[in-house]
């Protein structure tokens, strides 16, 4: 900061409000943010000992807990399959919301569309565990869905969705589908209706509209909403675990399970490996879509 | 009779949101409406009968109230700790001429993207192999805090850039005090993105599952009791409980809309009647030129 930076920041703010300022955010970056991400990934490269052992001689840096957290078949797998799973729930998502966010921001500010916007907040308000419960009980082995699918001849027997992936990634396009449409209903609405008309007039088949004007356009919003819904599936934990069994682990679970058992050095390993999938994911969608860190976190 | 095609265009459009709306809203009316089957399995197949006995079940758990009164408690400590971060970052951002201000940023806005469970792990690791503290509430409040402050940050920054920065410095130039201009000038001003701030920390906490499971210890937080009784999912009192929830998300969704939109045509109302009072003013100015 220059002298004169700091000359305007304290007559503006006074000596106690830049103290506040500075402090604050360095409380918050260093305590909260910087030194547990740290510390974590300091974990993750050491032994699991007890604390009567910490800095002893065993106390040396590792790699073992990565190897064992991705080098493990079965690690691998579920790996994979949260990756593929998320992949899946965000493209669902966007094939979804992409037409109803583009009907919304075509009504404009008609009294409908407020109606239906609220309509779509009350769900997108009812917290994540609630949602997955009502799946849960769609779901059950003796439930509506497998009431229906035997009753119309698909089944002769009740499949078990509970313990299965099906089951997860339902739960989680439900659950998270809304957070794709809020973004993309936002970027959308700041369209030119008129480049709509132009286009059309001048003999634009529907398809080219979308693919030479409102995906262009709306592509900050695409980029945000599939990054977002991407990292909320990759990252859930409760949805998994309220539709999952033994059999549809998921990465998180994999964390939880290892800080259920002490073993926190590899539980550490294993988030390690998912936030930096998750970083590989984010960075890819923003080069792909040209977009930066401050058009998504909005 | 055929249709026209604009018809039939506005045909899909209608089908598509009815489609959309019935799978959005009918699972959580299932889930409600189980509440008042008369059977001891969550399901409303076979119906038997109108009951309210469930709602009786689930109020008389004292366990519940016990994690309700948790829930509040951290809740409240997130937000004597969020807004105050949120509003320090949001000056820091747009209001102070530093060289560090897009990786301070990124720094800041990263808990936003990060799960959950992760910010909750690295948390107890931190305080936990560093000051022997293990899981407590109080750690709780520190995760939930690291990203609950990025969304006050955000609401803050969002309201800052709106704000006219002359009228700070005309107060200054006056001869006010920065506590002054801070009182009577940035606070009124931020009101309204104080008061969301506020709602939106207690929100976020009270329902915050992935960051709390880590860090709380033996503890027991409402949301916490939730999955535990989803994940045994035995009795329709969940479903009493969910119904509860619902209502309750509903009425105040409603409320919080109409306070808002209200909140919004205040601000235009106010807008207008200072431009006339503007113009009012420049009139004389205008005859005696």
């Amino acid at each position: 900061m220059t002298r004169a930076g700091w000359r305007d920041a304290v007559r503006r703010f006074g000596y106690g409000g830049v103290a506040f300022i500075f402090a604050g955010c360095a409380f918050w970056a260093l305590v909260l943010i910087v030194l547990p991400a740290l510390l974590m990934l300091d974990q993750a490269f050491r032994p699991f000992l007890a604390r009567t052992e910490w800095g002893g001689p065993k106390d040396v840096y590792t790699v073992k807990n990565l190897v064992t957290a991705v080098g493990e078949p079965l690690n691998q797998v579920i790996f994979l399959k949260t990756i593929w799973a998320s992949v899946l729930v965000t493209a669902v998502a966007l094939v979804n919301a992409y037409p109803l966010s583009f009907i919304l921001a075509r009504g404009k500010r008609a009294a409908w569309v407020g109606a239906i916007m609220v309509g779509l907040l009350i769900p997108f308000w009812v917290n994540e565990i609630l949602r997955a419960f009502a799946w849960q009980l769609l779901l059950a082995r003796f439930g509506p869905i497998n009431n229906l699918l035997i009753a119309a001849g698909i089944l002769t027997e009740p499949y078990p969705f509970l313990n299965q992936d099906v089951g997860v990634i339902l739960g989680l396009t439900y659950a998270y589908i809304l957070f794709m449409i809020f973004p993309l209903y936002n970027a959308m609405e700041s369209l030119d209706p008129n480049q709509l008309d132009a286009a059309r007039d001048l003999g634009a088949p529907a398809w080219r509209i979308h693919w030479d004007i409102v995906i262009p356009h709306s592509k900050p919003g695409i980029a945000s909403g599939c990054i977002v819904t991407f990292m909320l599936a990759a990252g859930s934990f409760a949805v998994p675990q309220i539709l999952g069994g033994t059999r549809s682990l998921w990465v998180t679970q994999l964390i939880y399970n290892q800080f259920d058992a002490i073993n926190w050095n590899l539980g550490a390993a294993y988030g390690v490996a998912l936030v930096v999938l998750c970083l590989a994911f984010v960075l890819t969608m923003m080069a792909a879509f040209r977009v930066r860190l401050g058009d998504i976190a909005r | 009779m055929t249709a026209s095609p604009a018809r039939l265009q506005q045909a899909i459009v209608v089908t598509y949101l009815v489609v959309f709306f019935v799978y959005m809203f009918l699972p959580l009316a299932y889930m409600m409406g189980v509440a008042f089957n008369d059977t001891r399995i969550p399901t409303l197949n076979p119906w038997r009968g109108f009951t309210l006995r469930w709602f009786v079940v689930m109020w008389e758990d004292d366990r519940m109230w016990q994690s309700v009164g948790k829930s509040v408690v951290i809740a409240l400590w997130v937000i004597a700790l969020s807004v105050p971060l949120g509003l320090a970052g949001a000056l820091f951002m747009s209001r102070l001429q530093v060289a560090a201000k897009p990786f301070v940023y990124a720094v800041l806005v990263s808990p936003v993207l990060t799960p959950g469970i992760i910010i909750g792990l690295s948390t107890l690791i931190f305080w936990d192999s560093t000051f022997d503290i293990g899981g407590r509430w109080q750690l709780s409040v520190l995760g939930q805090s690291s990203f609950i402050s990025a969304y006050c940050m955000l609401l803050f920054m969002a309201r800052l850039q709106r704000f006219d920065p002359t009228l700070e410095e005309a107060a200054l130039d006056l001869g006010a005090t920065p506590v002054q201009v801070f009182r009577t000038i940035t606070v009124p001003y931020m009101r309204p993105a104080i008061l969301s701030a506020v709602a939106l920390s207690f929100f976020q906490s009270f329902e915050n599952y992935n960051t709390t499971v880590f860090t709380i210890g033996n503890d027991l937080t409402f949301t916490m009791f939730i999955v535990g009784k989803v994940r045994k999912g035995v009795q329709p009192d969940t479903n009493a409980l969910a119904f509860v929830l619902v209502v309750l998300t509903i009425v105040g969704g409603v409320v919080y809309e109409v306070v808002r939109r209200r909140e919004v045509r205040r601000a235009e109302a106010r807008a207008r009647a200072a431009m006339r009072a503007g113009e009012a003013a420049m009139i004389p100015l205008a005859v005696a030129r």
